[in-house]
C-alpha cells in the first residue's frame, strides 16, 4: 500500500474520489466533518446533517449497502485496484510522505501509510468533531465500533496491502483513509499546484503525470478537492455544492493533520506508531501527505461501511458470485476486530477477479513481454473491429478475472439459480444494520435533500449501500444517504440484491421503486423537491465505483436491452450524451512510452476489462486477448511489477494521457486567436466593442497558451480591415482591403503576431478600437469576404476564429436576404426557414474544420440576422454560438453584463486545439447518428478543430446484433486534443451498463432526463428537415408510444388509468415543457432567430444546462430558512424545495426565484411581505421597486445573505453566468416569466393535466 | 432508325452503370474510411447531374420513339432522380451532403439506392441489347 499511495498521482486521486463518488464521498465526508470540524464547522456541520438525514430516510439504503458491500470487499480483494487509486492519488501527492513512510517494511508501510491519512481521520471522527461527527455516528449505533470498522474499512481499502501483508494494522490504515479525504483537500490546494514531486523516481511516469496534472489551473485543483468534497456530499442526501467543498477541504486537510493524534489515541499501540511516523512525516511535507489522505478517503469510506457491519454478515451479504470478493473486503476490515475468520474468506474469495489476480501475480514472477504497444495510429483514425477477438469469450477465460465471473450472480442468468439464496441473506442485513441508523438520522435527510448539481448521484446509491449495512459507517456516509433519497427508494430492491449478486434480475426482488407503477392523472405532486438525479446502472458494486460520472457520460437506458427487438418493445430513444471536456478537478493523466489498446479495435484500456492472466487482457469491446506491454506491468504509483491490474488506467474511467508523436499528424499547433469584428454603423450603434475591448484588456494575460500564442485582429464593414501588430511598429498599422470579391491578405507574416512579443500594440489597439469607427457611415456588412480572409489567415496554423457580427450580411458571399415574416412568428402550422438558406457557411466551415479551425459567432442584433443560416459557420467547425437579441450596450444593460461575463468565461475557459472524438461501443452496437457542433469525418469519428468544456454532444444507438453473449457493455469516448500548452492528450471515459433481457428491467433503468435530452435533440433534427409540427408530433409519440407500450406489457394494472412506472414519471412533464420551449412552441410568438438559437442550444449544449432550458427549476426565496443548508467556503447556502411551475404555487405574498439556466428570474408577489422586499431588494415597499432591476443589493440582513447566497450558490454551478430579472407582478416582463410555469395552460397549449388526459386518448386509440 | 435509338440507349445504359458502380465504390470507400466525406461528396455529387440527364434522355428517348413498355419502367426511376435533385434543401450542398451522410443510415440508403439502381441499369442493358438485335434483324 505505501508504495501505492506514494506513487499515485494527485490527479489520479482526485478522479478516484469521484469515481467512488457515494461511497468516497460519504466517507470522506465524514471523515472530512471531523478532521474540519475542528478547523471549520462548515465541514462537520454538514457532515452531520447530511449523515443523519441519510440514515433516517433511507433503511433500504443501508440494504444496498450491503449489496455494495460485497462488492467494496470484492475491491478490497482486489485491493490493489482501490487502493491502488488511492495510492496513485495518495502517491502522487504522497510522494514525499511516502518517503518517509517507506523504510518500513513494505508490508506494514502500505499500512503506515494508510494510517497516515486514516490516522488523522479516525481521531476527527472520534475526539475533534465529537459535535458534528460523532453526534451522527452515536445515534446511527455504536461508536466504538463505527471507529473500529472505519478503521477496519480503511484498511479494507488499502487493504490489499494489509492483506498481503497479513492484516497488520488495520486500524491505522482505516484511519488513514480517513485522513485521505482532508488529505485531499489540502493536496488540492496547496500542494498539488505548488509541491514538486521530489521524491519520485525519475523513472516513474506518474511522477510526471503528476507535474502535467499540475498544469491545470490551480483554480480546477480547488474544484476537484471541492468534488471529493462533493462526492462525499453526494453521497449524503444533499451533497454539498463543489464550490464550497474545496474551502472547506483544505481547512479539513489542516485538521486531519491535527487529528492525528486523536487517532493514535484510538488506535492500537502499533498503529500509534504508524500513525505518529506519519503524523511526522506529514508535518514535514504536509502537502504531500494530504495527497495521499484524499486518496485513500475515497476508498476508505467504502471500507468504514463495511467494518461497520460485522464481517460474518457482509460475508454473507456476498456470498452471492460477486458477493465473494466483497466477503474478503468485508474480513479485512473485520480483520482488526476479529482476525482469525477474515483470512479464510479471503482466500475464499478467489471468485473475486483480483483476489485471483493478485494471486497470480504473486505466484507467478512477473515476467517481461514484448511490448503489445502497436504502433498507434495517428490520429487514433485507426479503427478495425477485431473480429478475431471475438472468438475468444468471456467464459472461455479460466481466469475469474473475466467479467463473467465479476459479474457474477448479477446478471438475469445467474439470478435464477442464485436468487432465492442470495436475496434472503442481503436481506436481512441491510435491514438489521440500516435500520437502526436509518432511525436515528431519519429527521435530516429531508434537508440534505437539496443536492447539487455536481453530485455523483450514481455513485451515491453504491456508496449508500455499502455505508448502509455497518452502523458505524452509517456515520461517515450518512450524509449521502439523505441526499439520495429518490434514488434509495427507487433502486432498495435492486440494490440490495446487487449486492449479493451483482445484478439481479428485477423479478427476482421485490418490484424496484423505479418500476413502482404511478397514476399519472392522480399524482398531483409528480416533481420531486429535490433536483433530480441520474439513476445509477444496476451493476455491482466494484462497476459502479469504477463506472464513468454521470456528468461526463450517460445513457438512456441504464440497462441495455438484449436485442433491438426488446428495445423497439420499449418504444425508448436508445443514446448516450457526452459531455467529454467538462471542467474536472481531479483527473488522473497519465504519461507512458506505450498507451495500452486494443490490437484490433485500438480501444484504450479501461476498468472494465478482464485480466485474463497476468500478461493478457481481454478487450471488454470486441473481445479480443491482447497481451499486456512489458511497460504496464510495472506500476509507478506502488513500484511494485505485476500488477497491471492497479494501473491508474485501470483503476479509473476517466483517465487522460499524454500522447507521443504517433499521435501527431504535425507538430501540436501553438494556441491561435482571430477576433473578427463587425464595425458597421449598427455595430457601432450596439456598442459592443467596448465590452469586448474590455474584457479582452482583462483577460489577455489569462488567454489558454504558452509563449507560442498567437492573436490577430480584423475589423469589416463593407471593406476589411487587417491590423499589422509586428513587433518593433510603433503603433498597430490599419490595412484596408476593398476587392471583397477576391479577399487576400496584405501581409501574411504579420497579421498574427505573438502575444507576448507584441502585447503592447495588442493593448494600444484595443483601447483605441471603440473609438475608431465612432463616426462611421457604412451599414453594410460583408460577413463572408471577411470569413474567407480569416481562413485564409488562420489555415496555416489552425486555431480559434470569433466572429462578432451584428446584422445579416449584406455584401459579397454569403450575403443573405431576410426570410422572416414576422407575421408567421406566432402561427400554429407551419414555421419556415429553420434551415440555412446557403451552403455558403457550411462550406466555410467545412474547408476551416479541415485546417483545425473553428468558428465561434457572436450574434448580437436587434433585428433577424438569419441565425439559421450563420449558425452553420459554426456547427460544422465544432464552434458555439452566443446569441444577443436586442443588444445595446445602455439600453439593455441586462444583455451588456451577459456578454461580458460570457466573454471572462469565453476567454479563460480551457480550449483543445485539433481534436478529434472517437466513441466506441461493444460489439453488437452501433452509432447512426450524431448531435452537436462538429464534423462527422468518418463513421465514428467527429472532427472538432477546437473543443471547449461547455460542448455536449449526444448519439444515437441501434442494437445490430443481439447482445445474448454478454452481460455488460461498455462505450468509451476518446478525444485527443492539443491542450493549450501544446501538449497533445487523450482524454478518454469509459461507461459500463448492464444488459438485460426483460422488458421490466428496461424500464427500470431509464434515465429520463437523458432520454428527454436526446429527444430534444433528435425533434431539432426532425424540424430542419422535416417540419416543426412533425417534430412536436414526435415528441408527443415518444411518450405515447412508451407509456402505452409500459401499459400494455409490464403494468397489469387496468388499463383506464395512465400509468408509469416511477423511472418515467417526468417524461409527460418533461416532452410538455419541450413543447413549451422556444424551439418547439407554436401559437406563441416567437422570432425565428430565438427559435434557432433554442435549437443551436439544445443540440450542443451539456445534459445538465439543457435540462435547465427544458425545466427550469422555481423556488420560493421570501421565506427562505437554514433548515436543510448546506455551507459553501463559510457560507450558508439555503435550500428551498423545488416548486412545481405552476401559478398555483405563486402567491402574492410570496417572491419566488426560476432558474432557467441562462436566466434567473425574480418573481416579486403584489403582497409580498415588506420586509423581504425592504431587507433583500433595498426598497421599502412593493410599488418602489424598479421596472429593471437585475441585482441584488449587498445588504447586511440575513434575508439578504440567504437569498444572495442561494443565487450565487446558482450561479457557481454553470459557466455561463446568468442574468438576473427582479419581475413585478403587474409589470409588463412578466409574461416571460409566466411563459415558463410549463403546467399551466395558455392560449397555445395544454396545461399539464390537459396534456394527461390527452396521452390517454391517444394511448386508448 | 430504330436500331439507332437502341444503339445509343445502350451505349447511354453502358454509361448509367459505370455510374451507378462509381457510386457504389465510392460510397463503401467512404463507408470503410478509405476516404473522407467531403471528398466523397463532392465526387459523387458532380456526377449526380450527368447521371439525371443521361436517365432522363433515354426515358424521352423512348417516349419520342414511342416504345411506350420501356419508357414506363423507366419513368419511375427518372422521376425519382429530379425529384431527389430538386428537394436538396438549400442549405446542402448537393444530394450527398458530407454532413449529413453520417447521420440517421443515409449512408446505407445511398447505397441502397445505388445497387437498385445497378440492377435496374443491367436489366435495361439487356433490354436495350436484346431490342437493338430484333430492331437490326428486322432491318
Amino acid at each position: 500500500m505505501s508504495a501505492p499511495a506514494e506513487s499515485p498521482h494527485p490527479a489520479a486521486s482526485a478522479r478516484i474520489s469521484p469515481k467512488l463518488g457515494g461511497a468516497t464521498a460519504s466517507g470522506a465526508a465524514a471523515p472530512a466533518g471531523p478532521g474540519p470540524a475542528p478547523h471549520q464547522q462548515n465541514g462537520p456541520a454538514q457532515n452531520q446533517m447530511q449523515v443523519p438525514s441519510g440514515y433516517g430516510v433511507h433503511p433500504q439504503n443501508y440494504i444496498a449497502p450491503s449489496g455494495h458491500y460485497p462488492q467494496g470487499p470484492g475491491k478490497m480483494t482486489s485491493l490493489p485496484l482501490d487502493s491502488q487509486c488511492g495510492d496513485y492519488y495518495s502517491g502522487l501527492y504522497t510522494v514525499p510522505t511516502q518517503n518517509v513512510v517507506t523504510p518500513n517494511t513494505a508490508n506494514q508501510q502500505p499500512g503506515a501509510q494508510h494510517m497516515y491519512g486514516r490516522g488523522p481521520p479516525a481521531p476527527h471522527i472520534v475526539g475533534s468533531t465529537p459535535g458534528s461527527f460523532q453526534g451522527a455516528a452515536s445515534p446511527t449505533l455504536h461508536l466504538h465500533t463505527s471507529a473500529a470498522q472505519r478503521y477496519s474499512h480503511f484498511v479494507n481499502h488499502y487493504s490489499s496491502p494489509a492483506v498481503y501483508s497479513a492484516n497488520s494494522s488495520v486500524a491505522s490504515q482505516g484511519f488513514p483513509s480517513t485522513c485521505a479525504h482532508y488529505a485531499m483537500s489540502t493536496v488540492s490546494t496547496a500542494a498539488y499546484p505548488s509541491v514538486s514531486y521530489p521524491s519520485l523516481p525519475a523513472g516513474d511516469p506518474y511522477g510526471q503525470q503528476m507535474f502535467t496534472s499540475q498544469n491545470a489551473p490551480t483554480v480546477r485543483p480547488l474544484r476537484e478537492n471541492s468534488f471529493s468534497g462533493h462526492s462525499t456530499a453526494i453521497s449524503h442526501p444533499s451533497p454539498l455544492p463543489p464550490p464550497p467543498s474545496h474551502q472547506y477541504h483544505q481547512p479539513q486537510s489542516l485538521s486531519g493533520c491535527s487529528t492525528l493524534s486523536w487517532s493514535a489515541s484510538g488506535l492500537p499501540s502499533t498503529q500509534h506508531n504508524i500513525v505518529r511516523n506519519h503524523t511526522g512525516s506529514l508535518a514535514t511535507a504536509n502537502s504531500n501527505p494530504t495527497n495521499t489522505v484524499t486518496d485513500s478517503l475515497s476508498c476508505p469510506v467504502m471500507q468504514n461501511v463495511q467494518p461497520l457491519k460485522s464481517s460474518p454478515v457482509v460475508s454473507t451479504v456476498l456470498s452471492g458470485a460477486s458477493s465473494t470478493r466483497t466477503p474478503p473486503a468485508a474480513n479485512r476490515t473485520v480483520e482488526p476486530v476479529a482476525s482469525v475468520t477474515q483470512p479464510s474468506e479471503l482466500l475464499q474469495q478467489k471468485g473475486m477477479q483480483y483476489g485471483d489476480y493478485v494471486n497470480n501475480q504473486a505466484s507467478s514472477a512477473p515476467t517481461p513481454l514484448s511490448s503489445t504497444s502497436d504502433d498507434e495510429e495517428e490520429e487514433e483514425e485507426d479503427e478495425e473491429a477485431g473480429v478475431d477477438s471475438s472468438s475468444t469469450t468471456s467464459s472461455a477465460s479460466p481466469m475469474p478475472n473475466s467479467y463473467d465471473a465479476l459479474e457474477g450472480g448479477s446478471y438475469p442468468d445467474m439470478l435464477s439459480s442464485s436468487a432465492s439464496s442470495p436475496a434472503p441473506d442481503p436481506a436481512p442485513e441491510p435491514d438489521a444494520a440500516p435500520a437502526p441508523a436509518p432511525a436515528s438520522s431519519a429527521p435530516q435527510p429531508s434537508k440534505m435533500a437539496k443536492p447539487f448539481g455536481y453530485g455523483y448521484p450514481t455513485l451515491q446509491p453504491g456508496y449508500q449501500n455499502a455505508t448502509a449495512p455497518p452502523n458505524s459507517g452509517v456515520a461517515p456516509s450518512s450524509p449521502g444517504y439523505s441526499g439520495f433519497q429518490p434514488y434509495a427508494q427507487q433502486y432498495p430492491g435492486m440494490n440490495q440484491l446487487s449486492s449479493g449478486l451483482g445484478g439481479l434480475s428485477l423479478q427476482s426482488s421485490p418490484q424496484p421503486e423505479s418500476l413502482r407503477p404511478i397514476n399519472l392523472t392522480q399524482e398531483r405532486n409528480i416533481l420531486p423537491v429535490t433536483p433530480v438525479w441520474a439513476p445509477v446502472p444496476n451493476l455491482n458494486l466494484d462497476l459502479k465505483k469504477l463506472n464513468c460520472s454521470p456528468d461526463s457520460f450517460r445513457c438512456t437506458l441504464t440497462n441495455i436491452p438484449q436485442t433491438q427487438a426488446l428495445l423497439n418493445k420499449a418504444k425508448l430513444p436508445l443514446g448516450l450524451l457526452l459531455h467529454p471536456f467538462r471542467d474536472l478537478t481531479q483527473l488522473p493523466v497519465i504519461t507512458s512510452n506505450t498507451i495500452v489498446r486494443c490490437r484490433s479495435c485500438r480501444t484504450y484500456i479501461n476498468p472494465f476489462v478482464s485480466f485474463i492472466d497476468q500478461r493478457r487482457w481481454k478487450c471488454n469491446l470486441c473481445y479480443r486477448v491482447n497481451d499486456v506491454p512489458e511497460e504496464f506491468m510495472y506500476n509507478p504509483l506502488t513500484r511494485s511489477y505485476g500488477e497491471p491490474h492497479k494501473r491508474p488506467e485501470v483503476q479509473n474511467s476517466t483517465v487522460e494521457f499524454i500522447a507521443s508523436s504517433d499521435y501527431m499528424l504535425r507538430p501540436p499547433q501553438p494556441a491561435v486567436y482571430l477576433f473578427v469584428l463587425d464595425v458597421s454603423h449598427n455595430a457601432v450603434e450596439a456598442g459592443y466593442l467596448t465590452i469586448l475591448c474590455q474584457s479582452l484588456l482583462e483577460n489577455l494575460d489569462k488567454l489558454p497558451g504558452d509563449s507560442r500564442t498567437r492573436i490577430g485582429f480584423m475589423t469589416f464593414d463593407s471593406t476589411i480591415h487587417f491590423y499589422n501588430l509586428q513587433e518593433g511598429l510603433s503603433q498597430p498599422q490599419m490595412l484596408i482591403v476593398s476587392d471583397i470579391d477576391d479577399v487576400f491578405l496584405p501581409t501574411p507574416d504579420s497579421l498574427l503576431v505573438n502575444l507576448y512579443e507584441s502585447k503592447e500594440l495588442i493593448k494600444d489597439l484595443l483601447n483605441a478600437l471603440p473609438n475608431m469607427f465612432t463616426n462611421t457611415r457604412e451599414t453594410h456588412s460583408a460577413l463572408g469576404p471577411a470569413l474567407q480572409a480569416a481562413f485564409k489567415l488562420m489555415s496555416p496554423t489552425g486555431g480559434r476564429v470569433s466572429v462578432f457580427q451584428t446584422q445579416l450580411p449584406s455584401l459579397g458571399a454569403g450575403l443573405l436576404q431576410s426570410r422572416e415574416d414576422p407575421n408567421q412568428r406566432s402561427s400554429t402550422k407551419v414555421v419556415q426557414h429553420l434551415g440555412p438558406a446557403t451552403d455558403f457557411y457550411k462550406k466555410l466551415a467545412l474547408d476551416c474544420s479541415g485546417q483545425q479551425t473553428a468558428v465561434d459567432l457572436f450574434l448580437l442584433s436587434s433585428q433577424y440576422s438569419d441565425l439559421a443560416s450563420l449558425a452553420c459557420m459554426s456547427k460544422y467547425s465544432a464552434g458555439c454560438i452566443y446569441y444577443y437579441p436586442s443588444f445595446h450596450y445602455t439600453h439593455n444593460p441586462s444583455q451588456a453584463e451577459k456578454l461580458q461575463k460570457d466573454l471572462k468565461r469565453y476567454l479563460t475557459r480551457k480550449i483543445g486545439f485539433e481534436a478529434v472524438m472517437r466513441i466506441r461501443c461493444t460489439k453488437g452496437l452501433s452509432m447512426h447518428t450524431f448531435h452537436g457542433n462538429f464534423f462527422v469525418r468518418s463513421t465514428d469519428l467527429l472532427s472538432l478543430a477546437n473543443i471547449n468544456p461547455d460542448a455536449g454532444f449526444a448519439v444515437q444507438l441501434s442494437i445490430e446484433e443481439n447482445l445474448t453473449d454478454t452481460s455488460l457493455v461498455c462505450f468509451q469516448t476518446a478525444l485527443l486534443y492539443t491542450s493549450s500548452k501544446g501538449e497533445r492528450r487523450i482524454r478518454v471515459h469509459t461507461l459500463c451498463l448492464p444488459v438485460v433481457s426483460s422488458l421490466a428491467d428496461v424500464y427500470a433503468g431509464v434515465d429520463v432526463q437523458a432520454a428527454i435530452c436526446l429527444l430534444a435533440n433528435m425533434a431539432v433534427d426532425r424540424s430542419v428537415s422535416s417540419s416543426l409540427s412533425d417534430a412536436r408530433d414526435a415528441l408527443v409519440n415518444a411518450v405515447v408510444d412508451s407509456l402505452s407500450a409500459y401499459g400494455s406489457t409490464v403494468s397489469n394494472l387496468q388499463h383506464s388509468a395512465l400509468i408509469a412506472p416511477s423511472s418515467l414519471k417526468l417524461f409527460p412533464l418533461y416532452i410538455l415543457a419541450l413543447l413549451k420551449q422556444k424551439a418547439f412552441r407554436t401559437g406563441t410568438s416567437t422570432r425565428l432567430d430565438d427559435r434557432v438559437y433554442a435549437m443551436c442550444q439544445i443540440k450542443c449544449q451539456p445534459l445538465i444546462h439543457l435540462m435547465k432550458m427544458i425545466h427550469p427549476n422555481l423556488y420560493r426565496i421570501d421565506r427562505l430558512t437554514d433548515e436543510g443548508a448546506i455551507h459553501v467556503n463559510d457560507k450558508v447556502v439555503p435550500q428551498p424545495p423545488l416548486q412545481k411551475l405552476s401559478a398555483e404555487k405563486l402567491t402574492r405574498e410570496g417572491a419566488f426565484l426560476m432558474d432557467c439556466g441562462s436566466v434567473f428570474y425574480i418573481w416579486i408577489g403584489k403582497s409580498c411581505d415588506n420586509h423581504f422586499i425592504e431587507d433583500v431588494l433595498g426598497y421599502p415597499n412593493f410599488a418602489s421597486i424598479p421596472q429593471k432591476m437585475t441585482h441584488l443589493p449587498e445588504l447586511d440582513t440575513l434575508s439578504s445573505e440567504r437569498a444572495r447566497s442561494f443565487i450565487t450558490w446558482l450561479r457557481d454551478n454553470r459557466p455561463l453566468s446568468p442574468v438576473l430579472h427582479v419581475v413585478k407582478d403587474e409589470s409588463p416582463a412578466k409574461t416571460e416569466f409566466f411563459q415558463h410555469l410549463i403546467e399551466d395552460r395558455t392560449e397555445a397549449a395544454f396545461s399539464y393535466y390537459e396534456f394527461l388526459l390527452h396521452i390517454q386518448q391517444q394511448i386508448c386509440k | 432508325m430504330e436500331a439507332v435509338v437502341f444503339v445509343f440507349s445502350l451505349l447511354d445504359c453502358c454509361a448509367l452503370i459505370f455510374l451507378s458502380v462509381y457510386f457504389i465504390i465510392t460510397l463503401s470507400d467512404l463507408e470503410c474510411d478509405y476516404i473522407n466525406a467531403r471528398s466523397c461528396c463532392s465526387k459523387l455529387n458532380k456526377w449526380v447531374i450527368p447521371e439525371l440527364i443521361g436517365h432522363t434522355i433515354v426515358t424521352v428517348l423512348m417516349l419520342v420513339s414511342l416504345h411506350w413498355f420501356i419508357f414506363l419502367l423507366n419513368l419511375p426511376v427518372a422521376t425519382w432522380n429530379i425529384y431527389r435533385f430538386i428537394m436538396v434543401p438549400s442549405g446542402n450542398m448537393g444530394v450527398f451532403d458530407p454532413t449529413e451522410i453520417h447521420n440517421r443510415g443515409q449512408l446505407k440508403s445511398h447505397m441502397k439506392e445505388a445497387m437498385i439502381k445497378l440492377g435496374f441499369h443491367l436489366l435495361c442493358f439487356f433490354m436495350y441489347l436484346y431490342s437493338m438485335i430484333l430492331a437490326l434483324i428486322n432491318d
